[in-house]
């Protein structure tokens, strides 16, 4: 979408100074006024840039609290409580990240699932789509890492339930796990580097993986609920006549989205910042404990379909193995689905089950990895695990091929 | 480029060796940055210090009563050490069929241990208390037929997080997440000490 031929304002004094040496205003016009993004953009389009407002929310309380908590074994329990009992505000900055990390999970989802509403992981956008998955998998390291930091006694077991994980590849596994902790248990060690990483490496390389997001995404343009290329159908103008400028139409949307998004997440924070355990569980309020396991582990939510998946398998490796396979499935989807057509609404009804039944699967997953790993809940846990796989496994033959109804010319608005 | 070279025009290039000279450089610098890579990879690793906390602990087992269970902690890993009775060794044989590795042929032990008791000594019980599912502690619950883990609980260890299940063997029943038998450590007695982290066969202390 770069190059829109729109003049560029004229300046004089120190704007034209500004523009002869940082393009300023033609940046201005190539990337908002003169971006065209598609004009039927509905309530599942709020959640990019609210992915964007998350990051930014994280990286400004993530340095404040960095600036209090003490990183070490016998410290970081007691830093977190001093932030929160006796530094000036520390409460609200580190309840503000802690429900920063759910928020920016739900939101993250959100904006997957619109993706596969609308089939926005197709040609010609699927390196956007995988550094999107990128970015995603970088988030769930994020969060992890993070997670640890308070050396709560959740932090430690869930850190020893994962890093053990490793533990099951073959040969190399238990050498590696040692590698990782950088000693025989989760020790120190592994909470200083976990905290290294956490601040400096994993956020450097979200912004890098988010820019080329960005790059990506303004190369090729939004889709939308159509999934209609709008560049196809270009006005005397030059300008796609489905297209309006990203600013300052959007800008404004996005301003009352994220007005919205900004009032649930007060109520959240200042009211239940815990969530009844699920963005901070209850076990993490008493210090780590290497010899006393809390009597449930489980994740914080946004593990939990994948932490489902690990626990129904009888094996451990193969259950290991099924959740790394579990998260490759999002990475394939632009190759396994066939579909010549991009949005939901043009598609047929095996495709609407699909995903119906997909969607269901992965919300369902997500409840029972919370629950203990018995009984029916084992059960269930097995089913949607299996129909989680259909999913993807069976894609390429369901959407081979499929009836679907003509997709209009251009965008239309009979659609929510 | 060819105008402001001082080579004549007719000269042509020899792409053949520019290809060479290209491919040699790159692969020097990419076997450059694997060694250059090393120190950073190897700092990971645990340091010296946390080695010398791993070192062997030892345990007076003179002093555990029958059918008590002491816990040690050997490289951040909680060691459990019973002292079994002779009802306790006897019923190990009666479950078998309901183990999933009742011979320990898929489970991690030194060759010492691989046999019905899993012990060096039979009624010495030495075992990894992390539970070989993802690591945490199963309780020992040794006595039999309790309300919540049936009639036919033999007696054994119960993994709290996920519902592995155990003999007083370590052994890992069927239905439980947990695919193998507990692990055991390499351990040695010296006299009536329990040397943990030595090997029966080793000299010395290390």
């Amino acid at each position: 979408m770069a190059g829109s031929n729109d003049a560029l304002p004229v300046r004089k004094g120190f704007l034209l100074w500004l523009n002869n040496r940082l393009p300023v205003d033609a940046f201005m016009r190539d990337q908002l006024t003169g971006y065209y993004a598609p004009k039927n953009f509905n309530f599942w389009y709020f959640f990019g840039v609210l992915s964007l407002v998350a990051l930014v929310l994280q990286l400004v309380t993530g340095i404040f609290l960095t600036m209090h908590y003490k990183v070490g074994e016998a410290t970081a329990f007691d830093s977190v409580e001093y932030i929160m009992r006796e530094v000036p505000y520390g409460w609200l900055l580190r309840y503000a990240h802690s429900t920063g990390a759910s928020a920016f999970f739900i939101v993250v989802y959100l904006h997957m699932f619109r993706a596969f509403l609308y089939g926005s992981y197709k040609a010609p956008r699927e390196l956007l789509w995988l550094f999107g998955m990128a970015v995603y998998m970088a988030l769930m390291a994020e969060a992890f890492m993070g997670y640890v930091l308070p050396w709560g006694n959740m932090s430690y077991w869930g850190a020893q339930v994962i890093v053990n994980l490793f533990g099951t590849i073959p040969v190399i596994g238990p050498g590696l796990v040692d590698w990782i902790r950088g000693d025989y248990g989760i020790a120190d060690a592994t909470l200083n580097r976990f905290f290294s990483l956490h601040v400096v490496a994993v956020p450097l390389v979200l912004l890098l993986l988010v820019a080329l997001h960005l790059v990506a995404l303004r190369h090729n343009g939004s889709n939308n609920p159509d999934g209609v290329e709008i560049k196809a159908n270009k006005g005397p103008d030059g300008k796609p006549v489905d297209g309006i400028p990203f600013h300052p139409y959007y800008t404004v949307k996005d301003t009352v989205g994220l007005g919205v998004f900004l009032m649930l997440f007060a109520v959240v924070l200042f009211f239940v910042p815990t969530f009844g355990g699920l963005f901070l569980e209850a076990p993490n309020f008493e210090p780590a404990q290497p010899l006393k396991t809390p009597p449930h582990i489980a994740p914080v939510w946004y593990f939990t379909p994948f932490y489902a998946i690990l626990r129904a398998v009888p094996d451990q490796q193969m259950g290991a193995l099924l959740m790394a396979l579990s998260l490759i499935g999002f990475f394939l989807l632009p190759w396994l689905d066939r579909s010549p057509v991009k949005s939901t609404r043009y598609r047929p009804l095996t495709w609407k089950i699909a995903l119906t039944v997909f969607t269901i699967s992965f919300v369902a997953l997500g409840y029972l990895g919370l629950k203990p790993a018995e009984g029916s809940y084992v059960l269930a846990a097995r089913i949607f695990t299996g129909l989680y796989f259909a999913f993807f496994v069976l894609m390429p033959f369901y959407t081979r091929g499929e009836s679907t109804s003509r997709v209009p010319a251009r965008v239309t608005f009979h659609h929510d | 480029m060819s105008d402001h070279s001082s080579a004549p025009a007719s000269a042509e290039v020899d792409q053949d060796r520019r290809g060479f000279l290209t491919f040699a450089t790159a692969a020097t610098g990419v076997v450059g940055v694997a060694f250059a890579t090393v120190p950073f990879i190897a700092s990971w690793s645990p340091s010296e210090r946390a080695r010398a906390a791993g070192a062997p602990v030892e345990v007076d087992v003179t002093k555990l009563e029958p059918g008590q269970m002491v816990v040690v902690t050997y490289r951040k890993k909680p060691m459990y050490v019973v002292r079994r009775t002779p009802e306790m060794l006897e019923q190990l044989a009666g479950h078998d069929g309901q183990l999933k590795d009742p011979e320990s042929r898929e489970s991690e032990q030194p060759e010492y241990t691989r046999n019905t008791a899993r012990a060096a000594k039979p009624e010495i019980l030495v075992l990894d208390g992390t539970c070989t599912h993802l690591g945490c502690l199963p309780k020992s619950r040794f006595e039999a037929a309790t309300p919540d883990l049936g009639a036919d609980w033999p007696g054994g260890f119960f993994c709290p997080c996920h519902g592995s299940k155990f003999d007083l063997s370590g052994r890992v029943f069927e239905g439980s997440p947990a695919s193998t038998n507990l692990r055991i450590p390499e351990y040695s007695f010296r006299d009536e000490t329990l040397v943990i982290g030595v090997a029966p066969s080793e000299k010395g202390v290390a």
